[in-house]
């Protein structure tokens, strides 16, 4: 404890410490309001079968104790640490270099991860779980970190890659490796779709419209029951096959395990899937990094800068915003065509809003327009909230608590510096400082 | 003189039920500085941006080098060899100076390093401030890099709207310093709107009058400056 270290300061600069419990005070009375219906009222149900106000002024009395004392524990460490330091030059760049060092571990470890001790079959489906938000976030991140434009529907696109690969799959017989592309295409077709009407909205106006548009998709599927199954979604999604060879149990020679001479596993099968959506997810990426030195990805991030300059210069608006929209659900409905296969059952149950704005807080999280940044925060969400299963409801709260922690110490995300797109010669990363807070 | 550059010939422009301009018609010949003058809400940042094609024009037909530009959109028209200069500088606030003028140089597509070494000749500060973020610089530093970044495209022709808001005299001083220098040295031809009218017309070589959506006078900068009508109404009274 620092008790004394505080007590001294305090001593020193008594109006600061009455202020500080003054803070402190105000801050219980707040958590007192809050936790008397919340914690301190809770209906049971007696032995008799009958509801009853069960009073917990104990636990009431611990919360907001701890209130206070959180409270006054922050404003003294404040005050001990003093003025907050301005990220300095020297420690952008230091960032810097610890990202390009960062990323390539972060590779290495998602590449060698089944093969690692100890990795069994619910770490690869975590992986899989987490890798999938990294791809679907790196695909927001188009529309909403690069092109500035506020997608709170992003979800739709999963959908429709989900269903496009499911109803391709079962209706057709389609193999993944051609339903994957068409998923994709049609995912980019809706993209436009959805463009088309929102091309002179901006902001809040456009994050209303794009949020109807994911309520809308998955209104539809749930009433359009005769194509989409409605509530009961769509069963037996063919599982996907290691190019032609099925990943079965039987051994004969035209499986997976025969043809390659080995142990037949149900593991196989989930590594299969594992590598699918890494590369996916590299695929998006990868992209990602490449349109971002292109002038295409250029005039995103003008756009998002500022529309207005972005016409005086000669950059079509309408273009660019269209294809913002239709590259970002082209991942999305790539990333659905593997959710679909992966799960071999799928219904609109598993596209609501939620999904969108979870990927999106992936985004926001980890810096708006930062790869490394969103991968990082698919894993501190996703994963940590697996992580967390253990503490049953109190599982949100510490969700919440760590994305109020993350917004208050780095509020421009996990990763606020950026690289500059364009440049002659040598690129310097750009300080976090200057990156506005917020602002798309 | 043989065809104007820019001929802007009876428009009229609305926004929506309001009327902005009403059968306007300006000229900008080769090698002029031209600038329109008129007090605020006369509609001269309207015509500017009626050249643009943003918003269109109702009536009336605006040609630059004697093709009809009146329906295109607005970023071909912007990529033409006409480049803007918007109202209130808008740069990129979170790229670079150095980014900002890349963009510039962008959509023209010419080698942007010739480019660069003309601009920041031009505004040794820009050269100083390369690394730093748009939105961090000074006005008169934003409107250098408007400025600049517009000069990137090589245009043959530059609108340049309201530069002198909101910055200091001096700076107003370099501005239209640099833009002296860009039509003597470089021939650059550019259309002017200011509110600032007794520098912009001494500025300019020729001038127009801007009162509600009509042109009222014309002239050269000499002429206009000696105008009563327009030294009582924008030169507060001959300072």
């Amino acid at each position: 404890m620092n008790g004394e270290v505080a007590a001294i300061t305090m001593a020193a600069r008594p109006k600061v410490a009455a202020a500080a419990v003054k803070d402190a005070a105000i801050t219980a009375l707040v958590a007192l309001g809050l936790f008397v219906p919340i914690v301190g009222l809770r209906t049971d149900v007696s032995s008799a079968g009958t509801l009853y106000l069960r009073e917990r002024w104990g636990d009431v009395a611990i919360l907001v104790v701890l209130a206070f004392a959180g409270r006054l524990g922050l404003l003294t460490w404040r005050g001990l640490r003093g003025e907050a330091k301005p990220a300095t030059a020297a420690r952008t760049a230091l960032l810097a270099r610890a990202g390009t060092f960062v990323a390539p571990l972060l590779l290495g470890l998602a590449v060698v991860l089944p093969f690692m001790p100890g990795t069994g079959r619910y770490e690869l489906d975590l992986g899989i779980l987490v890798l999938t938000y990294v791809m679907l976030g790196w695909g927001l991140n188009i529309v909403v970190g690069l092109a500035g434009l506020l997608d709170l529907g992003y979800v739709a696109f999963y959908a429709v890659g989900a269903y496009s690969y499911a109803l391709l799959a079962t209706t057709f017989g389609w193999s993944f490796w051609i339903c994957l592309p068409l998923a994709g295409i049609l995912a980019a077709f809706w993209g436009v779709l959805l463009g088309f009407p929102v091309l002179r909205l901006r902001g809040d106006y456009l994050a209303i419209v794009t949020l109807a548009f994911g309520e809308i998709i998955r209104v539809v599927l749930i009433n359009w029951a005769s194509l989409t199954g409605g509530p009961n979604g769509i069963t037996g999604i063919p599982r996907p096959s290691f190019f032609g060879l099925p990943f079965s149990m039987s051994g004969e020679p035209d499986t997976f395990a025969g043809f390659f001479g080995i142990e037949p596993s149900p593991v196989h099968r989930v590594i299969f899937l594992y590598y699918l959506i890494l590369i996916l997810a590299l695929l998006t990426n990868w992209v990602s990094i490449r349109l971002r030195r292109q002038p295409l990805g250029r005039a995103w991030e003008a756009l998002r800068e500022d529309e207005i300059a972005c016409r005086a210069l000669g950059i079509n608006i309408t273009n660019t915003k269209l294809t913002a929209f239709a590259i970002g659900a082209m991942f999305g409905g790539f990333a659905g065509a593997f959710f679909a296969t992966r799960q071999g059952f799928i219904s609109p149950e598993s596209f609501t809003f939620i999904e969108s704005a979870i990927i999106l807080a992936i985004v926001v999280l980890g810096g708006m327009g930062s790869q490394i940044g969103i991968a990082i925060a698919a894993l501190v969400m996703i994963g940590g909230f697996e992580v967390f299963r253990d503490l049953d409801e109190w599982r949100m709260l510490v969700f919440g608590g760590a994305m109020v922690l993350i917004m208050v110490v780095r509020p421009r995300g996990l990763v606020g510096s950026r690289t500059p797109t364009i440049a002659l010669g040598a690129r310097r990363a750009i300080g976090a400082e200057h990156v506005g807070e917020g602002r798309g | 003189m043989s065809a104007p550059m820019l001929a802007v010939d009876a428009v009229s422009t609305a926004y929506g039920a309001v009327q902005a301009l009403r059968d306007v018609s300006i000229e900008v010949a080769k090698g002029e500085i031209v600038t329109l003058v008129g007090a605020n809400g006369a509609g001269k940042s309207t015509l500017l941006m009626t050249i643009c094609g943003d918003p269109r024009a109702r009536a009336g037909r605006v040609a630059f080098e004697g093709r009809d530009i009146t329906a295109l959109p607005t970023h071909e028209i912007m990529r033409l060899g006409i480049a803007q200069v918007p109202e209130g500088r808008r740069v990129f606030p979170r790229m670079s100076v150095m980014e900002n003028l890349l963009m510039g140089a962008q959509v023209a597509g010419h080698d942007p390093a010739p480019l660069l070494a003309q601009v920041f000749a031009l505004f040794p500060r820009l050269q100083e401030r390369q690394a730093q973020r748009g939105g961090t610089l000074s006005g008169g530093e934003q409107q250098m890099l408007a400025i600049g970044r517009a000069l990137m495209s090589r245009p043959r022709l530059l609108l340049l709207d309201e530069p002198s808001l909101g910055l200091a005299p001096l700076i107003v001083r370099q501005i239209f310093a640099a833009i002296r220098d860009l039509n003597e040295k470089e021939g650059l031809t550019v259309l002017l709107v200011e509110q600032n009218a007794n520098q912009a017309l001494r500025l300019a070589h020729r001038g127009y009058v801007l009162v509600n959506g009509r042109i009222t006078l014309r002239g050269t900068g000499r002429e206009l400056l000696a105008m009563p009508e327009v030294r009582d109404a924008y030169l507060g009274g001959g300072h």
